[in-house]
């Protein structure tokens, strides 16, 4: 979409949309948000980039295919599940650990990560779905 | 959180005893599958690099799935329950003989198609993403015949249907999005009255652990709508299995996709349908089943003889196996009809054999066309003058199909007979031997046309070079078939076996509940 507006603003707000699906994300744990959610916000920020700038702006600025992303998330869930594996639990079992960072006591799980790799596989498969549509509509 | 230090008994909640490493085979062959699928995704563009990633991961899924078959058989059921929660509140995989024989044969026939699909499947396809989609679709498909909760059979159906969606397409040709329509929309629809049965399930009982389920029906059958809703699962779960009437589906588009995806479907999607049949109808209603019985048995008459009659009237050698597969379905059907562990046997067997037959069937057709330049009847030719193998091969199929000795097909419909005779469902033993008949007289008229009828014209008489590849599957897959219907006693030993812990699912509530208690 040709408009100036648009087009200066997009940055800073698909910098915060971007910053605001990570924060739900982890957020998700004990309250409201997850992967699910945050990948959708991901992918709306994705979507206005998208207008503003194009698709091939968009392919370029995610590095990766955005289903070589999807299966990247899918494949850091399964392996989230199969670690229970090492610890003599059932599958998918929620592992924790609490490492010290700068003083900070850090609560890391299992269970988040299989929620980043939800993310992943949010942002992958509907962005993938968002670009192929927005292609067509250049044409 | 740091749920060690509270002072709460976890023991109400969690499970608190280490797994032993052999149960891990309960949940490995799905995660495998999903964790392969996710890396051939992140490899989407190495086309040379895709088919051996893929036949690799099949051959390792066929060895832990064999292992899971072994570890059953010796066992008794197994459960694995997600997340450590307790049953009923997590969700639990449990493993019978059923589900271990039927997720064995189903990594079998996607190895056929994995090693057939090297030169059927061309660069675009793989680009499109063949093998991904496969082992999605066996994820769904091994999911479905290992989980132990209804409402997780449902995520395991959308799964395998969702992944089936992007095999049919595969290529985008006109007509197979007009059949990837129709597949797509009656498949959406058996799956929404499929979910619509289970929010009934759950209002009722307040679980969706199948084990639950069972021990609690009979408690609620004075009160609740119990035969309502396992006609509702028969309504949905027979849309899937293609049970006449609501079959239509299945030969407006098995006949669209690439001949390996319609191997793949024949072999496994209709044979999910007849699984969640026998898990509903025996495991956990059975009293129920009883009462749905002439319904049953009208309904696999009907979807036996219109499956023959309409294969019979085909001139597309895809159509002509689609309607044969239909068939097949109603022979399973008339096994849940009759019920009794004899007859169930009698289902499961001839569920395996039709998994291991129509997907060779389908791969013969392929290799058919590819030498004599087609599927039309009308047209093919020659066959056996230019590759008598195939032709041989392909006769070999045919009569596994129709039913006679010495091939795989021969032994479930000797039970079936037997056990409808023993139950004096006469009708159905008539038909099923009817359709023996019929089925015979279908591949009879394929093998004169197609394979024994010179070729019409000189230019397809010249032999056509047929890659090992290609063929490989299709040989294995035979071998199998003369091989169970010589030595069928190891086979018969399992799927007895496996009729028996559905029928008295004693062993199975163990599994999930073995503190026993009241429900």
């Amino acid at each position: 979409m040709n408009s100036l507006i648009l087009r200066a603003a997009t940055p800073f707000i698909v910098a915060v949309m971007v910053l605001f699906s990570v924060f739900v994300l982890l957020r998700g744990h004990n309250e409201p948000g997850g992967g699910f959610i945050g990948g959708l916000i991901a992918v709306a920020a994705l979507s206005i980039y998208g207008i503003a700038f194009g698709v091939e702006t968009v392919r370029r600025a995610i590095v990766f295919h955005p289903l070589a992303i999807a299966g990247a998330g899918l494949l850091l869930s399964t392996l989230s599940g199969l670690l229970s594996m090492f610890f003599h639990v059932p599958f998918m079992s929620g592992l924790w650990v609490y490492p010290v960072i700068l003083g900070q006591e850090v609560p890391l799980s299992s269970v988040m990560s299989f929620d980043v790799g939800v993310y992943l596989v949010v942002v992958g498969a509907v962005t993938s779905i968002a670009l192929s549509l927005e292609e067509r509509g250049e044409e | 959180m740091a749920a060690s230090s509270s002072s709460i008994d976890l023991s109400a909640a969690l499970v608190l005893e280490p797994v032993a490493a052999l149960d891990w085979l309960v949940i490995l062959p799905v995660a495998w599958c999903i964790g392969i699928g996710a890396i051939l995704m992140m490899v989407r563009h190495q086309g040379r690099l895709q088919p051996l990633i893929a036949v690799a991961a099949l051959c390792v899924l066929v060895g832990l799935d064999s292992a899971l078959l072994w570890h059953v058989a010796g066992e008794g059921p197994v459960t694995m329950v997600m997340g450590r929660w307790l049953p009923p509140f997590g969700i639990a995989f449990t493993v019978d003989l059923t589900g271990a024989l039927f997720a064995l044969v189903a990594a079998i026939v996607a190895l056929a198609g994995a090693v057939a699909a090297i030169t059927d499947i061309d660069a675009s396809g793989r680009r499109y993403g063949f093998y991904p989609c496969l082992m999605l679709l066996m994820a769904g498909v091994s999911g479905a015949f290992l989980t132990g909760d209804i409402f997780n059979l449902y995520v395991w159906f959308e799964v395998l249907l969702i992944s089936s969606f992007g095999l049919l397409v595969l290529g985008g040709e006109r007509q197979q999005i007009d059949g990837a329509v129709k597949y797509g929309f009656l498949n959406l629809v058996a799956t929404t009255l499929f979910l619509i049965a289970t929010g009934y399930l759950y209002g009722i009982f307040g679980t969706l652990n199948m084990a639950d389920i069972a021990r609690k029906a009979p408690l609620l059958k004075e009160t609740a709508p119990l035969v309502t809703l396992t006609a509702l699962y028969l309504f949905a779960f027979g849309m899937k299995a293609a049970a006449f009437p609501v079959n239509f589906w299945l030969p407006a588009s098995y006949h669209t996709p690439r001949i390996v995806v319609s191997a793949l479907f024949a072999g496994l999607l209709t044979k999910v349908g007849v699984y969640a049949l026998i898990r509903v109808l025996i495991l956990l209603f059975p009293v129920e089943r009883l009462a749905l019985s002439p319904v049953l048995s009208v309904v696999a008459v009907l979807t036996m003889i219109t499956g023959a009659l309409g294969a019979l009237a085909q001139s597309d050698t895809r159509r002509v196996l689609g309607y044969l597969v239909i068939s097949g379905i109603g022979a399973m059907l008339a096994g849940l009809a009759v019920g009794g562990p004899d007859a169930i046997a009698g289902t499961i067997f001839y569920a395996l054999h039709s998994m291991l037959v129509m997907t060779a069937l389908y791969l013969a057709a392929g290799l058919a066309a590819r030498t004599a330049g087609g599927f039309s009847l009308q047209t093919l030719g020659g066959i056996h003058h230019n590759h008598v193998l195939l032709s041989g091969v392909s006769l070999v199929l045919f009569f596994a199909v129709s039913g006679l000795p010495p091939f795989s097909g021969f032994w479930p419909k000797v039970i079936l007979v037997k056990a409808a005779l023993a139950g004096e469902h006469w009708w159905l033993a008539a038909t099923v031997l009817l359709t023996g008949l019929l089925t015979l007289i279908v591949t009879g008229r394929v093998y004169l046309l197609a394979y024994w009828r010179p070729a019409g014209n000189a230019a397809t008489d010249v032999p056509v070079a047929l890659p090992a590849t290609a063929f490989m599957p299709l040989l294995v897959l035979t071998a199998l078939s003369i091989v169970i219907g010589l030595y069928p006693e190891p086979l018969l030993d399992l799927v007895r076996g496996a009729a028996l812990t559905l029928d008295a699912p004693a062993a199975y509530l163990d599994s999930v509940f073995p503190q026993g208690g009241a429900p």
